[in-house]
């Protein structure tokens, strides 16, 4: 049985869902922005799927601007968490309470 | 062919997204990460979107895991203490990412039900000509764009990182 569409749909779903958790179970700032590149990479999988079941090449151009943007968010993401460990000595985002009341 | 190359680069793709966010260690996560984009670009490859899979290849699992391995050395990153966290917040959302999980899968199996199997593509779909010609013609607003999100990033990086102006 060759694979369908709906096996790629599956396995993104599927590691959109991990990194869900990641974001929601892990203390290292660090490791988050990890499992948000893993969600982006899922949301690749599905255009780069769709792209090829409808025969269009938008679905391609789409992830190319998303990879750009991961790389704009690292950068980014990045900066801050250098940022925040020179304020505190720590990546740990449960430390980090300064704006919750 | 295509059937064992999808099988062995979603098991691998599965295994390393697990090992990402479950280990203590992110030095170990960062590495399960590029192993994962890397398994990800095989299957873009097998979807015929080869310019995708460079790209993904070299801006991803080069570019930006680089800088993300440089961080976590720069910063010298300990094991975390535990893996799961103590808030209400995260208590209550766990459960309800898994129940994401088991809609995002039955939503996707659903709406892919009817096609079953992928149409016959030209053998140029996703070639540097095929994406290149659509890249500056019909994307070319989008593209000037994202190549000024570009700069702003790295300036707005620069200032935040930057100790003091």
């Amino acid at each position: 049985m060759e694979p369908g569409p709906q096996h790629y749909l599956i396995l993104s779903a599927i590691l959109f869902a991990l990194g869900v958790a990641g974001v929601l179970l892990r203390r290292g700032a660090i490791t988050i922005l990890m499992s948000i590149e893993l969600m982006l990479n899922a949301a690749n999988l599905v255009f780069i799927t769709f792209a090829r079941q409808f025969d269009h090449i938008e679905g391609q151009i789409y992830v190319f601007f998303i990879i750009t943007l991961a790389a704009a968010e690292a950068a980014v993401g990045l900066a801050i968490v250098i940022a925040l460990f020179r304020l505190r000595e720590s990546t740990d985002v449960d430390a980090l309470r300064l704006l919750k009341w | 062919m295509e059937t064992a190359a999808f099988v062995v680069l979603a098991l691998m793709a599965l295994v390393s997204a697990v090992v990402v966010v479950t280990h203590r260690h992110a030095i170990v996560a960062a590495l399960a990460l590029a192993f994962n984009l890397i398994s990800i670009a095989g299957l873009f490859f097998v979807l015929n979107a080869q310019f995708i899979g460079f790209l993904q290849v070299i801006v991803y699992a080069g570019a930006i895991m680089v800088l993300i391995l440089f961080v976590l050395m720069l910063l010298n990153v300990q094991a975390e203490a535990s893996l799961r966290t103590v808030g209400v917040f995260q208590r209550l959302f766990a459960p309800l990412a898994v129940l994401a999980l088991a809609l995002l899968v039955a939503g996707g199996g659903f709406v892919a039900a009817e096609g079953d199997r992928f149409p016959p593509v030209d053998s140029d779909f996703g070639s540097v000509e095929r994406l290149g010609v659509e890249l500056f013609t019909r994307f070319w607003y989008p593209f000037e764009a994202i190549s000024l999100l570009l700069v702003v990033a790295m300036i707005g990086a620069v200032l935040l990182a930057k100790r003091r102006l």
